[in-house]
């Protein structure tokens, strides 16, 4: 049965990466490399004040002194840092009237299936758009200010918000963190910063679209999401890159403040382009994301559908720090040809009485290699502590690797903390069964890893949910041989 | 006859919540008293608080058994002055041989009473003998405390341990739940086989049928955290008839 | 000067003091690790594999090494008979670095080599040459320090189809009247189809502080059979660095179980190659701490080829401040399908001031196989401790039989029943406090 069945994967048509179309239209790119002149001149483009400036060079300078990591179980292929274009900006340097857009780059968005139109009112989803370094477009924004509700892209923030911006930018992340954070810090260009204020609930789904479509260049976003004292809001993070033979530099910062009672469920549903059957070009995804759930009975909620990316190096997090929070983290990640996945989650209990559950689900499939790796920390003063790990693999094929690191400090004997993994291969049962059924092998597949991704697709908000379906079945075909 | 237990305006918590709220109730050496009620009147937690259970608060009034302050007494002295409990779910307890367990139990009541530990022939005869009135299987004896049981297997270990500890109170906390005719015979007949003159039951159960088995001297209604309603038991029968519609409309 | 380099001095110094009274064999792979730890030194606390355990600074005291052979008194294994009730053993010591042979052994089948891995290496290098240092050459630095400062150990050899039912029992004493440090090597070779269990004993005098390597080498031929059982009972004031390498041919079968009773600053590493098919191994460990001990198991199970199983299962009962490490790591290499692995570790913290760290790790490259881990954290069950106490067992002796009950999956490995009757005893004991302040042997006692 073993041989026969390896051959019917083979059959498996190779379906392109449906969103590898480039975006023809004018980009200023400032020349490649990368030295405090080009730090001075991202922040002078942006017409920073002198704090943020000085922030990123603080970054910079701590940046040069600091190694990429080594442990992820990645082969990562050096990166000349110094061939890479800082900031592209879509835009052009015309004078913007109306906040008009290039009519090109709203067919992108088209074909991406993100019309930045408010015609999505239908849907009841806000959405900013950020093409390589800068955020194009927001939509909903006046419907939204009405609640008191900020959702605007970060160089506005700056511009507008200084002192939010200021209080809140790094405290969650700081520069010192790691290398791609310090990077990141000296270098970002955009993203979009989103405030709820107190006792709001954010009446619709608030999202960002994520797209790299220049060459040469990386792109650097930066999140900053607050939600105040009883809010509530979730936030969609969409992301997509064009075909390209080079790889692109992906290196966001994602920072999360929940205060008391206050919810936030983010839900990123990532397909970086990655890379080709050989597995020649792609994004390296290199992404530090953390909450830092400070108020008593925040709840932080990750949901992250994970198919793009050459190499995905990321691990959303939850600093438990006030009493009774709660973190969560839902992942499915599935990597085929030669793909390179190293993602987890920490989670920090600090806090009295914190609860934290992780459910990682990861798909390996050609000659790719798919890590979970998570961290759950249990000091010394968070009594009752709560921790609940399941870490599901599945292998389609046999020249892939699935693996499992998770790492448990506990230093407090009060916390109870369960961790469960399990590695298997796609039933061969379930596939004959469906075969019999009349359902074609492909289609087989992609019906049992939706069935084994259910538990976090559930958690994703419903037009998500469909997309992240379509993406794992998509991504999967021309999976195994 | 001479008061066994007497419970004198009984209030208890559990995190914060008042659950009993007064119980007042007298039992004599030999008597057999059903309690009944519907579902969260406080049955439980009596039963709990009784035996010094943790989880729970005693605010208010007292508990007099033997003539001690049983309330004053931690659970395992309490086990050791004849105080047991039939657990409505017995707890599993992974690695440890009802053998072992019952050894240490028996043993920890020996040295409390003055007496020296019994030897393992002795004891193995008493497990045998004992397990016999419950028709216990040998081959359960050998396993860990209930781990893998079913419900009637579970409940015919608790008592058996109840054969094995010969208390003088015992609570039979809703030890009907969960069994089929059959096994609730089975349990039944081995409680009416350790009935002794000087040693006393609280049967604490939502129906009528297990009182079929076991048949009660005295029954009380419990609802709403107090004692509403004393009867002998025709009281039993009522209920079974009328259900507790017409108890918590009077009270 | 850094910590390596007085000890990379201390042997250029030494070179031929070290190696004089050496077999070629052993000065031949000394001369291979000299590089090997010249070049990597110490392992730092950031890397991968050393979180958590800072063995650099163990090596930071001014030990004494028995460079010159200097005799041992006599008269120290009169002291540790270490005798297992109704457990018959042939016998060996290993009193700090040195083979010393125990009187009254009755005699092995013929041969069967059991005795001083410096004499059997000089007499019949052509025997041991293909197993010496052969595993421990890909070993980590300490494993290089071991080799580099070597100087005898234990042979066992047993040829092909010879079963051994009499347990071997190696017992390691530290005693000296200084801080001392010795390096100890055990070779353990079975050949085709032959089988044999083997009790290590370990033990230290609390006097002074001492630390010990030990690296032990395990061929399992195919079809053979082999059962380690290791018992750390040393003190406080001891530090102990053991590496295990076993590779297993086909269908042969390895047990090992690891305990750790009472220590001072422990690291066991544990690596198993299942080289031939059908081969099973199966590990354990169990580690009971308080006050400031240190006990850091590390495990690597390598399945380099197809239709093999592992289990290995580790438990830790943790009091007052004492640091658990266990890191185990499942290896499914590529051509290793049929794989059936699994791997549980389990833990109980039983103050606020112990701490534990976990680490179980799958890494595989193979499809067709079943792997599993589990992993958890927490305390006695207070339900259960309830239902104890309303049986009448008073909450301390509830606590014991939970604890027992809790490290006695652990026991059901051990297949010589005497012994496991023993160690039973040694675990309640050890409870009760009635170990805590051992100093020595407790098996005999």
């Amino acid at each position: 049965m073993g041989k026969k069945s390896n051959n019917i994967f083979k059959k498996i048509a190779n379906k392109a990466y449906e969103f590898g179309f480039i975006t023809n239209i004018k980009t200023d790119i400032i020349e490649s490399g990368l030295n405090e002149e080009v730090i001075r001149l991202i922040s002078k483009k942006k017409n920073e004040p002198e704090w943020l400036l000085e922030f990123r060079l603080q970054a910079y300078r701590y940046w040069l002194t600091q190694k990429m990591p080594t442990w992820p179980h990645l082969n990562i292929p050096p990166i000349d840092y110094q061939a890479i274009s800082y900031y592209a900006d879509p835009l052009k340097k015309k004078e913007k009237k109306n906040n008009e857009i290039d009519p090109e780059l709203m067919k992108t968005f088209e074909k991406l299936g993100i019309p930045l139109e408010e015609r999505l009112a239908l849907s009841g989803t806000a959405v900013d758009a950020v093409m390589d370094s800068v955020s194009v477009k927001t939509t909903f924004k006046e419907e939204l200010k009405e609640k008191g509700i900020i959702f605007c892209s970060m160089s506005e923030a700056v511009q507008e918000y200084p002192d939010l911006v200021r209080k809140y930018l790094g405290s969650v992340v700081n520069y010192r963190d790691n290398f791609f954070a310090a990077l990141n810090s000296a270098v970002f260009s955009d993203g979009s910063f989103v405030y709820i204020p107190k006792g709001v609930r954010c009446p619709m789904e608030l999202s960002t679209y994520f797209r790299i479509n220049a060459a040469n260049t990386g792109q650097f976003e930066r999140t900053l999401i607050v939600a105040d004292d009883n809010s509530y809001v979730s936030y969609l993070e969409g992301c997509t890159a064009p075909m390209r033979d080079e790889n692109q530099l992906h290196a966001a910062i994602v920072e999360i403040i929940v205060c008391d009672n206050a919810e936030v469920k983010y839900s990123t549903v990532q397909n970086w382009y990655p890379g080709d059957a050989e597995g020649k070009g792609g994004v390296y995804n290199f992404v530090t994301k953390r909450g830092d759930c400070r108020g008593r009975n925040s709840k932080l909620s990750w949901t992250q559908v994970e198919t793009g990316s050459a190499i995905t190096w990321k691990y959303p997090s939850c600093v438990l720090r006030g009493d009774n929070s709660q973190g969560e983290f839902y992942s499915v990640a599935l990597t085929n040809n030669y793909q390179q996945a190293d993602t987890g989650t920490k989670m920090i209990h600090l806090g009295k009485n914190c609860s934290s559950t992780i459910i990682s689900k990861g798909i390996s499939a050609g000659h790719s290699q798919n890590s979970y790796r998570g961290l759950v920390r249990v000091s010394k003063n968070a009594d009752g502590a709560r921790n609940y790990s399941q870490c599901d693999s599945l292998l389609l094929g046999s020249k892939c690797g699935a693996h499992t690191f998770p790492y448990m400090d506990i230093h407090n004997n009060s916390a109870v903390i369960e961790h469960e993994a399990t590695t298997s291969k796609i039933s061969e049962e379930q596939l004959f069964y469906c075969n019999q059924r009349g359902i074609g092998t492909e289609e087989a597949i992609g019906l049992i890893v939706n069935g084994y991704a259910k538990e976090v697709l559930n958690k994703l908000p419903m037009e998500f949910a469909i997309e992240a379906q379509k993406l794992l079945s998509v991504s999967l075909e021309g999976a195994v041989g | 006859m001479e008061n066994l237990l007497e419970i004198k305006n009984l209030h208890a918590t559990i995190d914060g919540k008042e659950i009993l709220k007064g119980i007042n109730l007298t039992v004599k050496a030999g008597e057999v008293h059903a309690i009944m009620g519907p579902n969260g009147s406080g049955k439980s937690t009596l039963s709990n608080v009784l035996v010094g259970h943790p989880a729970y608060t005693v605010t208010e009034g007292e508990v007099i058994y033997k003539g001690k302050d049983l309330l004053a007494l931690s659970p395992e002295d309490r086990s050791h002055e004849g105080l047991f409990l039939s657990f409505q779910y017995p707890v599993e307890i992974a690695g440890v041989s009802i053998t072992n367990f019952m050894r240490a139990a028996v043993n920890a009541q020996r040295a409390y009473l003055g007496l020296e530990p019994m030897n393992a022939t002795d004891f193995l005869k008493l497990m045998r003998e004992k397990r016999a009135l419950v028709n216990l299987d040998s081959k359960l004896a050998n396993r860990s405390v209930n781990e893998g049981f079913s419900g009637g297997e579970k409940k015919r270990n608790e008592i058996f341990q109840m054969a094995m500890l010969e208390p003088t109170l015992s609570i039979l906390d809703e030890t009907d739940s969960g069994l089929d005719i059959d096994a609730l015979r089975i349990v039944a007949e081995g409680v009416n086989k350790l009935k002794r003159e000087d040693a006393s039951t609280l049967v604490i159960t939502h129906y009528q049928r297990l009182l079929d088995y076991i048949k009660p001297d005295i029954v009380h209604v419990l609802y709403n955290g107090r004692i509403v309603k004393t009867a002998g038991p025709e009281l039993a029968l009522e209920l079974e008839e009328r259900g507790y519609d017409w108890i918590k409309k009077d009270n | 000067m850094s910590n390596e380099q007085e000890y990379i001095n201390l042997f250029c110094t030494n070179r031929e003091l070290i190696e004089k009274p050496c077999a070629a064999m052993l000065n031949e792979e000394r001369g291979k690790a000299f590089e090997r730890f010249e070049e990597r030194g110490f392992p730092g606390i950031k890397e991968e594999n050393w979180l958590h355990t800072n063995v650099a600074a163990q090596f930071a005291t001014d030990y004494g090494m028995n460079l010159g052979r200097v005799t041992t008194e006599a008269g120290t294994r009169d002291i540790f008979t270490c005798d297992v009730p109704n457990l018959g053993t042939h016998k060996a010591y290993i009193v700090n670095d040195s083979f010393q042979a125990a009187a009254n052994n009755s005699s092995l089948p013929t041969g069967v080599l059991f005795g001083s891995l410096n004499a059997i290496a000089s007499e019949q290098p052509e025997l041991l040459t293909p197993y010496y240092n052969k595993l421990a050459a890909n070993g980590d630095s300490i494993a290089q320090f071991n080799t580099l400062f070597v100087q005898d150990g234990i042979v066992l050899y047993i040829p092909r189809n010879i079963e051994i039912n009499e347990t071997i029992q190696i017992v390691s004493l530290l005693q000296s009247k200084v801080e001392m440090m010795s390096n100890r090597r055990l070779l353990v070779i079975l050949e085709e189809g032959a089988k044999a269990s083997l009790l290590m004993c370990d033990h230290s005098s609390a006097a002074h502080k001492s630390l010990s390597t030990q690296v032990t080498e395990v061929f399992v031929g195919a079809g053979a059979s082999l059962d380690i059982y290791e018992l750390e009972e040393t003190s406080e004031s001891n530090c102990r660095l053991t590496h295990l390498f076993v590779q297993q041919q086909a269908d042969s079968r390895f047990n090992h179980c690891n305990i750790t009773l009472t220590n001072g600053f422990t690291r066991n590493y544990v690596n198993v190659q299942l080289a031939g098919k059908g081969g099973d191994t199966n590990i354990t460990g169990l580690a009971i701490g308080d006050r400031k001990q240190h006990i850091d198991n590390r495990t690597l199970v390598e399945h380099k080829t197809s239709h093999c199983t592992s289990n290995e299962l580790y438990k830790y009962i943790l009091d007052e401040e004492s640091v658990g490490i266990f890191a185990g790591k499942m290896l499914i290499q590529p051509c290793a399908q049929q794989t059936i692995s699994q791997q549980t570790n389990r833990n109980l913290c039983l103050t606020k001031c112990a701490h534990m760290y976990a680490q179980p790790q799958l890494e595989i490259y193979a499809d067709d196989v079943k792997c599993s881990h589990g992993s958890t954290v927490g305390q006695l069950d207070e339900n259960a401790l309830f239902y104890m106490q309303q049986r009448g067992i008073p909450k301390e002796e509830a606590r014991h039989l939970l604890m027992y009950a809790f490290a006695g999956e652990v026991f059901e490995n051990i297949k010589i029943e005497a012994l496991r009757d023993r160690l039973h005893l040694l675990v309640e004991k050890r409870f009760r406090g009635e170990l805590n302040r051992c100093k020595g042997c407790s098996l005999c006692k």
